[in-house]
């Protein structure tokens, strides 16, 4: 692979759950704090600290995420809280590949590939784009200003990893976020 | 000729000599130029052959609108075919070669064409060549291939990288003029996220070349003082050599930027496509001088006034040394006096208005320039290049009144505004009889999703031609777009220009406007196709009435420079023959993009490794490293079969079908899609989705389950599982996955949406192995962890258990008709369990099996395949699958369209097994013939194969199709017609060849 002129890393795996139902009863989001230990989002939204998280998906999904190694446990703590109440708790972790994207020029890299807005005004920490990056489907969010947190189907991991080198080949920076 | 001149020359650095090549020929330029002002420089002015007739073609303008100057650009993955040579920027080394010339650009045999002109009118194609018939392809269309065409098609690999870059802005501003500049600053000071892109590499426009003075000073000092006020905002990107290239709907724009073509340096992508999102958009797209049809304006020498003048300022080149100026307007006289200053001859200024004109005219005279009015061009004299032209009177037929002795002509027909931009997303126009051109009625613009305007034209673009008109308009204009944003425009003092006066031009579309045949057949219109004012007349005359019929008779604008000096021109013309009013006729459509930008950039990454992605399943490389050949199922790849040193491809199927069926085959069965339905109402949405009766399934049961569209149609088929009371696991096909659950997705959202279900696709989530054959269960158990015997896990059932020491969910289905279970794992652990059975299996001869042995042991069975016997047009009655139709359900969807007359008909085609009576294969997708021929003396058809296999089990030729009446015809004989002209026999048989009552999976 060529020089980039940022950091691309896949990490992981990460322990990922998705929970659908409804995002304004209690007990379900008792259910995913409870687990991810950070505040339920917003919409569009992601809360993530180390290893823990909470991601708005839809306004009837959310992800959650928890160390890999601790995912059944966890799953099994969910399910508790949310017995009776109508939802769907899956295990995703194996379906997903995680990237991590580093480095002061980050946000170009994604914007070559994902028609979302990632202008410094629009997209800050926290924000979470479930989007696609080129063909694929992808979601993001930035763990701070300069990284991104990348995850796409585990099918496509060669294809993203091979996509994101691409658009990070030194010599092709755009020098539009300022 | 055409020289470079000592003084003048701002884009130039003259210190920097750059050396490149023209048809082979060494040449020298300096860094600034273009590929355009260096060949001038040179003395070449001579640059290509016209399309049809091969008429010596030079440059006629200095920006996008040239039609002439085209070249190919470098060579084997740099090669680049119709490059304006106008809009290329020298650099060491470039490589260039006209076109459309052989065997060479001075001594061209298709010239030839230009005296069988007379034979090569418009519609001549069209005539000419529909008959005979069989002259087309082996005369004239080889003929008109090699003598017409312009750029060559490239064979080598493009060695280029492109990208697109997604941005989105407040306000984009598209022209980086002194309209799109004031436009900017008014925007910025807002605080409105801004972006300026200028097509050149160069910003201000033409108002440093035309002069005038904007807040007291030279327009070239305000650009400058301007360009650092606006680097300055950080809320205002500039952005140069970057075009804009289309307007589509919702503020969607495309832009195109040039980033290594100006340098032999290649580090990074060569173009980029940048897809904009803007909230509202400024055209100061300027506007283009038109040309003058007079007898000869194609000949190398004739260019246009501002060309002219843009040579000589911007850089240092002198298009000739004696240069006559035609005009209808007081602009092309700034040509006289800029040509004047450098000391160049003007011998006369011919302006075809009686009157003349207004203090520029005065300027020029007061110069000693003798200026004729009423007057003009009759003919021009040269061959390959202007030696002069013989004057006349406008209001006559051409009689030359003088000869004047000259070596290069600038004309003005005036300037119309370049309106693309706004026009490409429904901006519409008006003709501004004053002006005579077409601007934007402002009242009427492109709208976006709240239906209000998202485009607002500014400066020369939207047909202001005055400096001061221009300024305050761009001004407006950036605080309407600010508004339209959203946001609250900043009070700006609007920059105050000053230019020289000037009195209205008059139109003329024809010079002399009484001109005959004989000169009307020497006037151009469309210099890059050839077409010229008596081919739109004759157009006309023929009943081409609709400008868009005259345009494709004619080819008039469509060529690579879709009509950008012709467009006006040619429809005055076309108005004028038909007695009609300009705006009446209208104009053609404005389409992207504004010029050619490269296949490369419209691809960007796309290529190569990242032509498409490709989907993996977690045992892809332990496939990869065992040789399989794969097969592309979707995105994913599969394997089709596992070749064995020297064997090919059916030996290996035959051998993986053989060895499934003794002994034991592995299939990865990953790809399968698996989505989870789980709600209070589950089992009454799978009623409803399926056609069998999913909601009395047992947990820990599996059911075969088919699924129709609305209309009745096949979509899909596969395994559910009833996981317990509220879950439900269900099995797609591969394609199917995304498309079943969108499906799911679709009707809960939008039709049950108070139904209590939720899916999620889990396709991903585990990877699936497929354990088959007599020795399945005995690998299972030697690897151990769950009890697989029939008793406790019997056919179409399922458990969840331990194999091997890995968690795994264990299916008894059978697509094979074997003893088969379907091992679900998580995806980590799927190439770990694939490696253990591998490795247990070796004693029970296990062998990997790929997808044609499974598509030939699911024939052998009858089993169906979507796709297969499925096409869009069949229903599960046709496939004799009545059984999975359930009675006991009110309904499901697909129920009432299959109760429809034509899905009734007991004529239409139904499935069978077809038996070779040679044992050979019967070919893919043959057609069985009737005895009778339909009315149009065709053979009808009686059926269509839709399987067709050697199969290794029975050793023979088997198939599956769709026949009239077939089950009521078993043992019949078809004849299916091979495309070697002999036939294949089949007799009619039961559509299941092996093991009809099941006994081998069911062990």
């Amino acid at each position: 692979m060529s020089d980039t002129f940022a950091m691309i890393e896949q990490v992981g795996p990460r322990g990922m759950m998705t929970l659908r139902g409804d995002l304004s009863s209690t007990k379900l989001k008792n259910a995913a704090t409870g687990v991810a230990g950070v505040d339920f989002p917003g919409i569009s939204e992601c809360n993530c600290v180390d290893e823990r998280g909470i991601a708005w998906m839809s306004p009837d999904e959310v992800l959650v995420i928890t160390p890999y190694d601790e995912i059944a446990k966890d799953l099994k703590r969910m399910q508790k809280i949310l017995s009776g109440t109508h939802h769907l708790l899956a295990n995703v972790s194996d379906a997903r590949s995680v990237f991590m994207i580093s480095g002061a020029k980050s946000r170009e890299i994604i914007a070559k590939l994902s028609p979302v807005d990632l202008h410094p005004d629009s997209l800050i920490p926290g924000q979470f784009r479930r989007t696609r990056l080129a063909q694929v489907p992808a979601a993001f969010w930035m763990r701070d200003k300069n990284t991104f947190e990348l995850i796409c189907f585990r099918s496509v991991a060669d294809y993203v990893s091979t996509l994101l080198h691409n658009a990070a080949s030194a010599g092709s920076e755009v020098g539009y976020f300022q | 000729m055409s020289t470079r001149l000592a003084q003048q020359g701002r884009f130039l650095n003259k210190t920097k000599t750059l050396k490149f090549t023209f048809n082979g020929k060494q040449m020298k330029g300096v860094e600034g130029d273009t590929l355009a002002s260096a060949l001038l420089a040179n003395g070449q002015t001579l640059v290509g052959r016209s399309f049809k007739y091969h008429r010596p073609r030079g440059i006629v303008a200095s920006g996008a609108e040239e039609p002439n100057a085209l070249v190919n650009l470098g060579t084997n993955g740099q090669f680049d075919p119709n490059a304006r040579a106008t809009t290329t920027e020298v650099f060491d080394g470039l490589q260039a070669t006209s076109q459309n010339h052989w065997p060479s650009l001075e001594f061209d045999v298709g010239a030839i064409n230009k005296h069988l002109s007379r034979f090569l009118p418009a519609g001549f194609y069209y005539k000419m060549f529909i008959h005979p018939r069989s002259f087309w392809k082996h005369i004239y269309e080889p003929f008109i291939r090699q003598s017409a065409g312009l750029g060559k098609a490239p064979k080598a690999r493009d060695a280029d990288t492109y990208e697109h870059f997604y941005a989105h802005v407040d306000i984009l501003i598209i022209g980086g003029g002194v309209a799109g500049l004031a436009a900017a600053l008014t925007a910025g000071k807002s605080g409105a996220r801004v972006l300026l892109i200028e097509q050149t590499a160069h910003w201000g426009g033409r108002a440093p070349v035309d002069g005038g003075i904007i807040d007291g000073v030279e327009a070239e000092e305000w650009v400058s003082s301007t360009l650092q006020a606006l680097e300055k905002m950080k809320n205002v990107t500039l952005r140069s050599r970057m075009m804009g290239a289309g307007v589509y709907d919702h503020g969607y724009v495309l832009s195109y930027e040039r980033l290594t073509d100006h340098t032999s340096e290649s580090t990074g992508p060569r173009h980029r496509l940048w897809r904009i999102r803007a909230k509202q958009v400024v055209t100061a797209t300027g506007a283009i001088e038109r040309p003058l049809s007079f007898a000869g304006n194609d000949i190398p020498g004739v260019m246009l006034a501002s060309a002219v003048r843009d040579y000589v300022v911007n850089y240092a080149v002198s298009p000739g040394d004696r240069t006559v100026i035609v005009t209808n307007n007081d602009d092309a006289y700034r040509t006289a006096l800029i040509l004047k200053h450098a000391g160049l001859d003007v011998p006369a200024v011919v302006d075809a208005r009686p009157e003349g004109g207004g203090a520029l005219m005065q300027q020029v005279k007061d110069l000693g320039v003798r200026v004729l009015t009423g007057k003009g061009i009759a003919k021009v004299k040269g061959g390959k290049h202007v030696e002069g032209v013989g004057i006349c009177s406008q209001a006559g037929e051409g009689a030359v009144l003088e000869d004047i002795a000259c070596d290069a002509i600038a004309m003005s027909g005036g300037w119309s505004p370049v309106v693309h931009l706004w026009s490409h997303c429904g901006g519409k126009l008006i003709w501004d009889v004053e002006k005579a051109h077409f601007r934007p009625d402002v009242s009427k613009g492109p709208t976006g999703a709240d239906g209000k305007p998202f485009v607002v034209p500014a400066g020369a673009a939207n047909g202001a031609m005055s400096l001061a008109n221009v300024l305050a308009g761009s001004v407006a204009a950036g605080k309407m777009v600010v508004e339209q944003a959203g946001l609250k425009p900043k009070r700006i003092v609007t920059p105050e220009g000053e230019s020289m006066p000037e009195t209205p031009l008059k139109p003329v579309w024809m010079m002399p406007q009484g001109a005959g045949i004989k000169l009307r057949s020497k006037m151009w219109l469309d210099y890059q196709n050839d077409v010229k004012v008596s081919d739109v007349q004759l157009a006309a005359q023929e009943g081409f009435e609709s400008v868009e019929h005259a345009k494709r008779y004619t080819t008039l604008g469509m060529a690579t420079d879709q009509g950008k000096l012709s467009n006006i021109n040619g429809l005055a013309v076309l108005s004028d023959a038909l007695n009609a009013d300009i705006p009446d006729v209208g104009t053609t459509t404005f389409r992207p993009p504004y010029t050619p930008i490269s296949m490369g950039s419209i691809g960007g990454e796309a290529r190569a490794d990242l032509f498409q992605p490709i989907r993996k399943t977690p045992m892809h490389d332990w496939h990869d490293e065992q040789g399989a050949y794969w097969e592309p199922v979707g995105h994913w790849r599969r394997p089709y079969c596992y070749p064995r040193s020297a064997e090919n491809h059916q030996d290996a199927v035959t051998r993986e079908v053989t060895n499934t069926r003794e002994n034991l085959g592995l299939l990865d069965a990953s790809t399968l899609g698996k989505i989870v339905v789980k709600g209070p109402d589950a089992g009454k949405f799978l009623d409803m989705l399926y056609t069998n009766m999913m909601s009395s399934l047992k947990p820990g049961r599996c059911r075969y389950g088919l699924m129709c569209s609305e209309n009745g149609f096949l979509i899909d088929d596969g395994v559910v599982a009833r996981i317990d009371e509220d879950t439900f696991l269900c099995h797609t096909t591969t394609g199917g996955a995304d498309r079943i659950h969108a499906h799911m997705e679709e009707w809960l959202q939008t039709e049950w949406w108070d139904w209590k279900v939720w899916t999620v696709n889990l396709t991903e989530q585990y990877a699936q192995i497929a354990v088959v054959g007599p020795n399945a269960r005995k690998v299972l158990e030697k690897l151990g962890g769950m009890d697989v015997s029939k008793d406790t896990l019997p056919f179409m059932a399922w458990a969840d258990g331990q194999i091997g020491g890995i968690d795994v969910r264990a299916y008894r289905i059978s697509f094979s008709g074997e003893l088969s279970y379907e091992i679900a794992v998580r995806a980590g652990q799927g190439r770990a369990l694939w490696d253990a059975l591998v490795e247990a299996g070796q004693e029970f001869g296990v062998m990997p099996y790929g997808t044609e042995a499974l598509h030939v042991m699911r024939a052998e069975k009858g089993f169906i395949m979507i796709g297969d016997e499925t096409d869009g047009t069949v229903i599960p009655q046709d496939l004799g699958l009545h059984w999975a139709l359930s009675k006991k359900k009110d309904d499901y969807l697909g129920r009432r369209a299959q109760e429809r007359d034509h899905m009734t008909d007991p004529n239409r085609w139904k499935l069978v097994g077809l038996e070779t009576v040679d044992g050979s294969v019967i070919p893919d997708g043959a057609y069985a013939v009737e005895d009778d021929t339909n009315e149009n003396g065709q053979r009808n058809m009686q059926a269509r194969v839709t399987s067709t296999y050697y199969s290794p089990t029975l050793k023979r030729g088997i198939a599956m199709g769709l026949v009239e009446n077939g089950p009521d015809r078993m043992g019949e004989q078809l004849e299916f017609p091979k495309i070697d002209g002999t036939s294949v026999f089949a007799k009619i048989v039961d559509p299941v060849f092996f093991d009809k009552e099941g006994t081998k999976q069911d062990v």
